[in-house]
């Protein structure tokens, strides 16, 4: 029974408790306090001008900041120690004034965390731990002198690399929705202010039609994150159309897809900007009301997010007539319990109204009959973040970037067997390519490239020859895959395809809803089938069973789950064919990843007989035969492989 | 005993006024105060708000984060996501169940360990990873996880 837990019961559990508030310290380290005094409201959009004119000193570019990653990945390896840390040094060489920390959500380069950047300059060091916070402050913020091993090394020419903008990684992405994390305190609604913040929404509020402002976003082919890739601007306009009064916007909050978290880093690292586009939506829609609709395990996120509505809420940017424009508008957040299905836009409003998310034929479609069955209108969290950019911008300048049919850039999780594991943003139309071997930096340990799944769990298998693709919508669902949320997971030449579908159609099977019987019994039927392929029982005529079977759920099944649900069947069938006739005729799994389709074995040559994989092995399979010849005996062996990772001279081999 | 339901009784009272009849936030809180989901307080439940046992039950299976089953003193939860799935994470349970004798969703008998498997913790650079209550470990292999339950058991003895 697997659970969708991020920050798990514990931590959850210590979040509604006194852990709150270490938690808070943590993310508030460096002293910005919480807006929770009484704050004037801001009247009309001038008065947010004369807000932001206020803060200004807070871009001054000569300002020397100290920024440290506090997104979940660097946490993990040390940067909760580490914020406090630095502080400390600060407080007592007496900076702590003139000198800024700032705790931010993700920095994106998760494979090199804990990070920390110091500003001026955007000096990147990386694998910083609390140990190295005085050396720090005493070299860079002191002296302006660089901690050399703390810099990344280009491992193409093996030179160190200052300035996080000249790492490749970095380099090589076009980072408009992201870059701002790396200068804001979520927590505080001045940063973003001061940064341009709540500008798009006094810009449509100071006179913008509505009309005007679907028009644009129509204009510049935002397409929804979420997945599907339906235009925004269109979704929009079909709900303003829609007759009745009461109407809604429902932000997608409840990101579910494994190997994806683009949406948490954004409510964690940019949360105002996620708000500043459901305003902007429920303006042009003529919405009274949003739901952001939120994974209870995301604690951070969840805290961030409601602090953003209170601090928006204290200023008069969310209430009754905003800036003085006369359009009123509030936000509530409700909780999801954990449901990957509730991804799908009826299912969720069903989850949204407190009850079992489980999808519904449409029509009709939410914009006619969504949340209590009034217009609504669902936006994935990106897709709102790209709203503020395109009105900023404006429409034309905004699509500069991107394909013909979709506008501006796309956030994904690159993970998997990469060198470069990290949240990227790139413009739709970047080659596989680029991304994997340009900004991911190829793969893990010399090893091959095999195959990159996108989309989730509902996603496909591409492989080599298909790695120039240009991602992109419709591109993808042309190769047999989808763009989905913006997970993509690279594999190399050690995992089984045929393993890795069986392992999407079992957590698909625990996630379907069981409403539709093609879906719920099909699901199964794959999986006994998958279960005979990875043990070797399979024939050759379950290949077109299995194929027949992928089809006919795709084709009758009513949400986007069980439709989807056939993608990592059809995609491995069609490009790895030759590894599913590996395990059904020779009975063999060439990636030694199926337990039953392979057998450990000890080379008597490379051998040193140190006995360290005996003393490792629970299954007592490795025996000593005579002095310093060790055998494994396959009827024992669970090929668990911890005897490989015990050998100091590599002398265990599968086959 | 008394005491103890009207304990009860207060916080289906406070969670009724807050969410109506709204099930999944109702079931939210109710776990929020006893870690997971009594039987009698569902029973309860369903009889002060009208609201059907089954339908209640239908919602408490249905989502993940809703657990029928109390929690042991440890909580395990290594990641089932795809990226822990190809770097291994699947050894990490594999050895739990040597250590521990327990599967994904069972509780050790004497109360001391659950394993659960989540669907991402979303550290991927990190994988395999697990989290043991609230402590994220990142990078594991076997071994490790061989290390990080023995000391807890040992501490659980001494």
């Amino acid at each position: 029974m697997p659970i969708n837990l991020i920050g798990v019961e514990p931590l959850y559990k210590e979040l509604n408790h006194n852990t709150t508030l270490s938690l808070v310290r943590f993310l508030l380290q460096g002293g910005v306090l919480m807006n929770t005094g009484i704050r004037s409201k801001l009247a009309k959009p001038v008065d947010l001008k004369n807000l932001r004119e206020m803060l200004k000193d807070r871009l001054d570019p000569k300002k020397q900041r100290l920024v440290v990653c506090g997104d979940t990945g660097c946490s993990v390896c040390g940067s909760r120690e580490l914020a406090p840390a630095i502080e400390e040094v600060l407080q007592e060489r007496g900076l702590a004034g003139s000198v800024e920390l700032k705790v931010t959500g993700c920095l994106g380069f998760c494979e090199k965390g804990p990070l920390v950047l110091v500003f001026p300059g955007a000096v990147f060091y990386q694998q910083v731990q609390a140990e190295d916070a005085a050396e720090i402050v005493e070299k860079t913020v002191l002296r302006g002198e660089i901690v050399d091993r703390l810099l990344y090394t280009d491992p193409a020419d093996g030179r160190k690399i200052t300035c996080a903008y000249d790492i490749p990684f970095y380099k090589l992405q076009t980072r408009t929705l992201l870059e701002t994390g790396w200068y804001i305190n979520p927590l505080d609604i001045d940063d973003y202010i001061a940064r341009g913040g709540y500008a798009a929404l006094a810009k449509v509020l100071d006179g913008m039609p509505p009309e005007a402002v679907i028009a644009e976003i129509k204009e510049a082919d935002l397409r929804g994150r979420g997945g599907a890739g339906f235009p925004t601007g269109l979704k929009w306009e079909f709900c303003r159309a829609a007759a009745g009064n009461e109407k809604y916007i429902l932000c997608n909050a409840d990101e579910g897809d494994p190997g994806a978290f683009m949406d948490r880093s954004l409510l964690e690292g940019n949360p105002h900007a996620v708000l500043e586009g459901i305003i902007i939506a429920a303006y042009a829609v003529g919405a009274k009301e949003g739901i952001i609709y939120i994974r209870i395990e995301y604690p951070t996120a969840v805290l961030k997010i409601e602090q953003a509505v209170r601090q928006a809420r204290e200023l008069g940017l969310l209430g009754k007539n905003i800036l003085g424009s006369g359009f009123d508008f509030e936000v509530i957040i409700s909780k999801g319990a954990g449901a990957f299905v509730c991804g799908e836009e009826t299912a969720l409003i069903r989850a949204a109204e407190g009850k079992v998310g489980e999808p519904r034929q449409k029509p009709p479609f939410p914009a006619n009959a969504g949340f209590r069955g009034m217009p609504t209108v669902i936006n994935n969290v990106e897709t709102f973040v790209n709203v503020p950019l395109i009105i900023n911008r404006g429409a034309a300048a905004y699509h500069e970037t991107g394909t013909e049919s979709s506008g501006g850039t796309k956030i994904f999780c690159l993970v998997g067997k990469i060198n470069n594991s990290g949240l990227v943003e790139v413009p739709f139309g970047t080659t596989l390519r680029q991304i994997i071997f340009g900004i991911g930096g190829g793969i893990k340990n010399g090893k091959r490239f095999k195959a990159v799944q996108t989309g989730g769990p509902s996603g496909g298998c591409l492989p080599e020859e298909m790695l120039d693709l240009k991602v992109d919508f419709k591109d993808l669902a042309q190769a047999g895959s989808i763009m989905g949320s913006g997970g993509m997971i690279v594999m190399d030449e050690d995992t089984c395809v045929v393993d890795l579908a069986r392992y999407f159609l079992q957590f698909l099977k625990s996630e379907s809803c069981g409403k539709c019987f093609s879906c719920r019994v099909g699901i199964q039927r794959m999986l006994e089938i998958y279960d005979r392929l990875t043990t070797g029982s399979a024939s050759i005529e379950d290949l077109d069973l299995l194929e027949e079977l992928a089809v006919t759920v795709k084709d009758t099944s009513m949400c986007g789950l069980g439709q989807t649900s056939a993608n990592p069947v059809l995609s491995t069938l069609r490009y790895f064919r030759d590894e599913y006739l590996a395990h059904v005729r020779d009975k063999r799994c060439p990636a030694g990843v199926c337990r039953s389709l392979f057998r450990y074995s000890i080379d008597q040559d490379s051998c040193i007989g140190c006995g360290s994989c005996a003393e490792q092995c629970h299954a007592g399979a490795i025996v000593e035969m005579e002095e310093g010849c060790y055998s494994i005996n396959p009827e024992l062996c669970t090929r668990c492989g911890a005897c490989v990772e015990a050998c100091v001279s590599d002398a265990i081999t599968k086959g | 005993m008394s005491k103890q339901l009207t304990d009860v009784e207060d916080v289906l009272e406070g969670a009724v006024k807050k969410h109506g009849l709204s099930v999944v936030p109702l079931l939210q809180e109710i776990q929020e105060h006893f870690r997971y989901l009594p039987e009698e307080v569902l029973r309860m439940l369903s009889r002060k708000t009208g609201i059907p046992l089954i339908d209640i039950y239908h919602a408490a299976t249905f989502y993940n984060s809703l657990s029928l089953t109390p929690r042991a003193r440890h909580q395990i939860s290594v990641c089932a996501g795809t990226t822990c799935h190809i770097r291994g994470g699947g050894k990490l349970i594999e050895e739990i169940f040597q250590l521990l004798g327990i599967r994904p969703g069972e509780i050790t008998s004497d109360g001391e360990f659950m394993l659960e498997t989540v669907n991402c913790l979303g550290c991927c650079a990190f994988a395999p990873a697990m989290v043991v209550d609230g402590k994220y470990y990142g990078n594991l292999n076997p071994g490790e996880v061989r290390e990080i339950l023995n000391a807890l058991r040992k501490k659980a003895v001494s």
